[in-house]
């Protein structure tokens, strides 16, 4: 009775997750279906879900109208080189935080944590200012020192979760074994944390890879990535979902791959901690 | 030894740069006609070989966020902007447009259609170039109309409207009379209630400010809008635009569609319409009041007054609006595909006459809008389909989400009038109008 009970509860939970996961993944579905699609069969009033004539001209008009490769590479430097800075910048703050707590740090985290609920548009003019005199405006090396701001408090604040769970021990024994600050951190802190440093390095890479407030504002034509890819695609006066959809799919897709090969990572990152 | 070095550098790098192209930084929609203008820009490049184009192609409401930041506050991104008709008066007024004095001897400035170049001027003087120039037209289904025994005469009115929308209805087979846009926004279906309004009497504000929504003319406006559309629109209408009414109208769903004029050339488009052969075209409907409902919009090309490269952006601008561009554009994709509504020669020529069935439409209709005398009362501002004034962006979004309520029946056509009387009190209040 009880095997079956416990049969019938794995069922169930089983088809909840499937459900759940179904529900989250079709939209994603649905665009690259629409990728396939001619535009008025894209916007048709009673759409087919794979019974239509699957053509890649939206994906040849793409790749002929954009330089999605410039765009590409300015998303992999932006991303890869703010998740790398924050890194820098992030492990030695959450290692003081973690191991050298004073009265004031909780406070401190949570006001870092605050920024994030800014409103970005409530600081566009002073940072557009900022860019504008010191010409970083259109360049990688400013949206990189942007999306290394924007993601700092979330990267600090995860690898302060990981830090916690290391037991001090390990690195006072370290100390006494004569470690400085830099071997402490290096030798012995970052390899027993480097799940969790994977983990925050891989979901920043995603964070900013799919931000699309700033890299729209700040960019032009020089350092514009995907997110502005996607964007040159929305018409206000003609068809175009078709040919928003192959960008979409060109966009998501590396990003995608990522995410895919690294979610038990990921997953393994994410969840450290949590059922403490 | 060390002056003669920097002598040496200095004399490279002069040379360097004087090797180098110009490149200029171009901003603009992603709308057909621009996507004809990019892909024909190697033409202009070929014309120029000391300057290079950049292009950044955007949403048409992204677009406006980025340009309207780097121009305020001098960002110096872009060389060449796209702005609409709403933008250049209030723009031009500020001094973050340069005067277009340089377009050429040969650029033949009185082309331009009066009441276009009339939106893009302050104080007489050209702040911006039109690209393509659009109003607003009644599409039909001559099928329809002729299977309900009705003749759409060239000017209809707003009652013939609705008797057409009711003949034409077929909601068993999918066919709904009338399709006009719900969505919310200053630029969706405010575009289409504030002209449609205009023909009804209404105004935005009188000659001192005062918001006029408690006013009879716009109950009668919001009240007829509500009822066609409840009675003979299409369901979930409050949610569509310009591209669901089109997509709408397209697969034969629509029995007409008011909206722009530049819709003309898409219903007839063999290749993404099911009524291709089936479209005619009227003038916007009024009510007889000496006033029709219908807008004017102009896509325009401006220099920002934050760009170093004056000249090369005149240069550009004075080729893509020229007419040199309209018989390049006519050779390489066919007369169809010019950009409409901007040059007067445009309308005298046979062979676009004949190519674009909606033209001579689109010319009366542009010619009978008069941005400065939008209604039948005198108005304080200037604008068809819009206000020009920087709060309108605002307030007519706010005004428009009222509207869409009301035509979901979330709320009464009263309370959504009282409502945006109310926000516009408010916020006209807080700008501290009258200035």
């Amino acid at each position: 009775m009880a095997i079956k009970d416990t049969n019938k509860s794995k069922l169930i939970y089983t088809l909840a997750a499937w459900t759940v996961s179904g529900m989250i993944f079709f939209p994603i579905l649905w665009t690259i279906i629409t990728s396939f699609k001619t535009e008025s069969e894209a916007i048709s009033a009673s759409p087919r879900l794979f019974m239509f004539d699957w053509t890649l001209e939206n994906y040849a008009e793409v790749l002929s109208r954009s330089p999605y490769f410039d765009h590409f590479m300015n998303s992999v430097v932006i991303s890869l080189g703010a998740s790398l800075l924050g890194l820098l910048i992030a492990i030695p703050a959450a290692w003081s935080m973690a191991f050298v707590q004073t009265k004031r740090t909780k406070n401190l985290l949570k006001w870092m944590l605050s920024t994030k609920m800014l409103p970005p548009v409530g600081v566009l003019i002073p940072i557009y200012l900022l860019f504008r005199d010191f010409g970083l405006l259109d360049t990688r090396i400013g949206l990189v020192i942007v999306m290394t701001l924007i993601n700092l408090p979330i990267m600090v604040w995860m690898l302060y979760t990981y830090f916690r769970e290391i037991p001090n021990e390990i690195l006072e024994a370290a100390r006494m074994d004569g470690a400085g600050i830099k071997q402490e951190i290096f030798q012995v802190l970052l390899p027993i944390a480097l799940p969790g440093i994977a983990s925050t390095l891989l979901l920043n890479v995603i964070l900013a890879w799919n931000e699309a407030f700033w890299t729209l504002i700040l960019t032009a034509a020089n350092a514009a990535p995907l997110t502005a890819f996607i964007a040159s695609y929305s018409s206000p006066e003609g068809l175009f979902y078709a040919k928003l959809s192959a960008a979409s799919v060109m966009a998501v897709v590396p990003i995608l791959i990522l995410g895919w090969f690294s979610q038990k990572q990921l997953v393994r990152g994410l969840s450290f901690g949590a059922v403490k | 030894m060390l002056k003669k070095l920097s002598l040496i550098i200095a004399s490279a790098l002069t040379i360097n740069a004087a090797a180098q192209a110009e490149t200029i930084t171009i901003a603009t929609v992603n709308n057909g006609d621009m996507i004809t203008m990019k892909s024909l820009s190697s033409e202009f490049e070929k014309q120029h070989p000391d300057i290079d184009l950049k292009w950044v192609t955007l949403e048409e409401n992204i677009l406006r966020q980025r340009v309207t930041t780097d121009v305020a506050t001098s960002g110096g991104q872009y060389d060449v902007m796209t702005i609409g008709t709403y933008e250049v008066p209030i723009w031009g007024k500020q001094g973050w447009l340069t005067e277009l004095n340089g377009l050429g001897d040969d650029y033949d400035i009185d082309d331009l259609l009066p009441a276009i170049r009339s939106g893009l001027s302050v104080n007489d003087k050209l702040y911006a170039a039109p690209f393509y120039g659009e109003s607003s037209m009644v599409m039909y289904r001559t099928d329809l109309m002729e299977k309900a025994g009705l003749e759409m005469p060239k000017a209809p009115t707003w009652s013939f409207i609705k008797k057409a929308a009711a003949a034409m209805t077929d909601k068993d087979a999918g066919v709904y009379g009338i399709c006009l846009r719900g969505k919310a926004g200053w630029g969706e279906n405010i575009a289409l209630l504030t002209s449609m309004s205009n023909s009804f009497g209404a105004r935005w504000f009188d000659e001192n400010w005062k918001p006029q929504f408690d006013s009879k003319a716009w109950k009668d406006t919001l009240e007829y809008y509500v009822d066609v559309m409840d009675k003979y629109g299409p369901p979930g209408a409050s949610a569509n635009g310009f591209n669901e009414n089109l997509a709408l109208f397209q697969t034969g769903k629509c029995g007409m569609w008011i909206d722009a004029t530049v819709a003309g050339g898409f219903v007839t488009n063999e290749k993404d319409s099911e009524v291709a052969d089936k479209v005619g075209f009227a003038l916007a409907p009024d009510n007889g009041l000496g006033k029709r409902g219908n807008w004017l919009w102009a896509w325009t090309l401006a220099i920002p007054s934050s760009s170093k490269k004056t000249d090369a952006a005149m240069k550009f601008i004075s080729w893509a609006t020229s007419k040199g561009y309209s018989n390049l554009v006519a050779d390489k994709k066919g007369w169809a595909n010019v950009p409409p509504g901007t040059r007067t020669s445009l309308y005298e020529n046979d062979a676009y006459l004949e190519a674009a069935p909606f033209a001579q439409i689109t010319l009366d209709s542009i010619n009978s809008a008069d941005p400065k005398n939008p209604t039948v009362e005198p108005v304080p501002y200037v604008g068809i389909q819009f206000v020009a004034i920087p709060e309108f962006q605002g307030i007519g979004t706010a005004v428009g989400q009222q509207f869409s309520a009301a035509l979901t029946g979330r709320m009464t056509v009263d309370q959504a009038l009282q409502s945006s009387q109310r926000l516009v009190e408010r916020a006209m209040r807080k700008a501290r109008y009258p200035k």
